[in-house]
């Protein structure tokens, strides 16, 4: 009965909207399209015409791709860096938010203010002293620092305290305690438990931050076997041998993309809700 | 943050009760010594933060204050005052640099938010009930993941003149119609290479903004809206008494942080418009200009670079403030009435 209610016009614009947000989903899905397609067409076919049907040279372009450039080295280099990040980048920030949401010792709302400070400057400040430290510990065109500043992670630890203040009830703890558990067993069999919803949505969108990192890794690393998959794109650009065949250049930039579109369809609950979290928080 | 204390004293322990004088300064002792484990659980963060967050920031203002040129650590450094400083407000190529980032920002910012903002009124229609919305924020979503430079080196091939399918694609489009394409060159004349960067961020971060202002949007129950309509509310009244005024402070939170991100721009216009380009006075970013300073081949000068940043910095402040001011306007007139 509810159905009659609606008049003509109404269907009408309704389905207009409907095509006008469809025809948004294609554009953001269409260059995609474009770059999976053209990473099977050869260069010629691609120069000639426009098409959205797929050719069949992937074979051929897989393999000159794969002639100069092992893009599954830049895949391992960039797990080897995004890996450790991320578990450090997750594991000592929730350890910190602990301490600072759970216990009362003096200097606790001094640090609660710098990093809150901290969160609001941009990361252009630190990028020439960073530069310089690294230099001064023999760090350049290591790992270590694009890895190890993740224990530093300041706008993860914000967020997990308020997390834990909101979601971990201090009784919990103090049952715990009477019943004998030392802290530190505590941290690992009560509270990560409880707040592990919240790490592990940041340590998603960590991953994809870390993997996703260009800039950094560019300036820090100088020999080509340690590229991280980003840099080692990039570099592709340099080389004449590929930069001739535009459908290897394509299928290079759509397997770069595969790892992240596989975390993105298995993630995508908690990546889509951290990024609404973040909004409603502020 | 509840006083742990509290709860401690509310425990029944009967060992306690029998000695009545000493437990208070026992159990206070005890407690101090449990708040202590707190330095443990915060040291490795702070440590780390002290040496990879507090320190570079520091080194780097310090560093801006004099006339260091190369990277390397052994020079002598002296104490330059201003001089830095003055030289990066003068500098008619940082003005350029500036500009062409508040360009290709503010373009990006209008349709971004523009075009958030109407997804969110279409999927908030009380009137309409559009379905689908979680594959549809799936999608819009999808390009704001991919890495900046994948989708640069993607584009910087689509917009290519000769070789790009944008253009093959247009020219038969318009072959199939009669008409004649005249080649654009994307990324090699001024104002289609700025909006070509503009568009692009756009497309990377629309999803983002719909995402969050729609979250701002649910946070309202849907039977508030329905009480609203059944009241006799139209649904513009509704967009405006209760929408609007509910995504507002999101609406800034978005223009704030993407304005941080904006005004360090770099991946995108370095990886696709390099410094050969005709175009890369019309495209360099603030943030190009500093990378040129700091770790560029031959034009290393450090101490330049770090005022530089230290001076989009102190940009970045002023026009978040500004930001903030003009969003807050007509908050804090009404405030000001209603105190009247």
């Amino acid at each position: 009965m509810r159905k009659n209610k609606h008049t003509l016009g109404y269907n009408i614009n309704k389905t207009i909207l409907y095509i006008l947000l469809t025809l948004l989903a294609v554009i953001c899905l269409l260059p995609f399209l474009m770059m999976i397609v053209n990473a099977t067409r050869t260069s010629d076919e691609i120069v000639k015409g426009f098409t959205l049907i797929p050719g069949t040279a992937l074979a051929k372009n897989w393999a000159v791709v794969f002639k100069y450039f092992n893009l599954f080295k830049g895949m391992w280099n960039s797990l080897v860096v995004a890996v450790p990040a991320t578990i450090l980048g997750a594991y000592f920030p929730a350890m910190a938010a602990y301490g600072l949401a759970c216990y009362d010792f003096k200097g606790n709302k001094l640090i609660f203010w710098v990093i809150l400070i901290f969160m609001m400057i941009p990361g252009t400040l630190s990028l020439i002293g960073f530069y310089q430290l690294c230099a001064a510990f023999h760090i350049i065109n290591t790992y270590v620092p694009l890895i190890l500043p993740a224990i530093a992670g300041s706008g993860t630890v914000f967020f997990l305290r308020q997390y834990i203040v909101s979601s971990l009830s201090p009784s919990l703890i103090e049952a715990a305690r009477m019943d004998g558990a030392s802290e530190i067993y505590m941290f690992h069999r009560i509270v990560i438990p409880i707040v592990f919803p919240a790490i592990a949505t940041f340590s998603i969108m960590g991953f994809i931050g870390n993997w996703n990192s260009y800039m950094l890794p560019m300036i820090i690393l100088n020999s080509p076997q340690k590229y991280t998959l980003p840099v080692q794109l990039v570099s592709l650009r340099a080389s004449t041998d590929i930069t001739q065949n535009y459908g290897a250049i394509y299928l290079c930039i759509a397997i770069s993309m595969v790892p992240i579109i596989l975390v993105f369809v298995t993630f995508s609950k908690y990546i889509i809700s951290s990024v609404s979290a973040g909004a409603v928080k502020e | 943050m509840r006083p742990l204390h509290s709860l401690i004293v509310k425990i029944p322990c009967g060992e306690m009760d029998m000695e009545k004088t000493k437990p208070v300064k026992k159990k206070r002792s005890k407690l101090r010594a449990y708040n202590n484990w707190g330095y443990l659980f915060v040291a490795p963060f702070v440590i780390a933060f002290l040496i990879f967050s507090v320190y570079p920031v520091l080194r780097t203002l310090y560093l801006s204050f004099t006339d260091l040129k190369l990277m390397k650590l052994n020079g002598t450094i002296n104490f330059a005052g201003l001089e830095n400083y003055k030289r990066v407000f003068t500098d008619k190529f940082f003005g350029r640099a500036l500009l062409n980032t508040i360009i290709i920002w503010g373009v990006n910012i209008v349709t971004q938010l523009g075009l958030a903002f109407l997804l969110m009124m279409v999927f908030s229609d009380v009137k309409y009930r559009m379905k689908g919305l979680p594959v549809y924020r799936l999608i819009y979503y999808l390009p704001n993941l991919i890495a900046a430079t994948s989708i640069a080196l993607l584009f910087s091939n689509l917009l290519d003149k000769n070789y790009g399918s944008i253009n093959i694609g247009l020219t038969q489009l318009f072959r199939t119609f009669g008409g004649h394409y005249k080649l654009i060159d994307w990324l090699g004349t001024k104002w289609p290479a700025r909006l070509s960067l503009s568009t692009i961020q756009t497309w990377m971060w629309f999803g983002n903004s719909f995402l969050m202002l729609m979250a701002g949007v649910q946070g309202v129950s849907r039977d508030y809206l329905e009480a609203a309509s059944i009241d006799g509310a139209g649904r513009w009244t509704i967009f405006g008494k209760i929408t609007l005024p509910l995504i507002k402070p999101i609406m800034m939170y978005v223009a704030i942080t993407s304005l941080i991100g904006g005004l360090q721009l770099f991946d995108m216009p370095y990886l696709m418009i390099g410094d050969t380009s005709q175009t890369y006075k019309h495209t360099q970013t603030a943030m190009m200009y500093l990378y040129r300073f700091a770790f560029g081949a031959k034009t290393t000068q450090v101490a330049y670079a770090s005022s530089v940043a230290y001076s989009l910095f102190l940009i970045i402040l002023v026009v978040s403030v500004i930001q903030y001011r003009l969003f807050n306007r007509d908050t804090e007139k009404r405030r000001h009435r209603d105190r009247r």
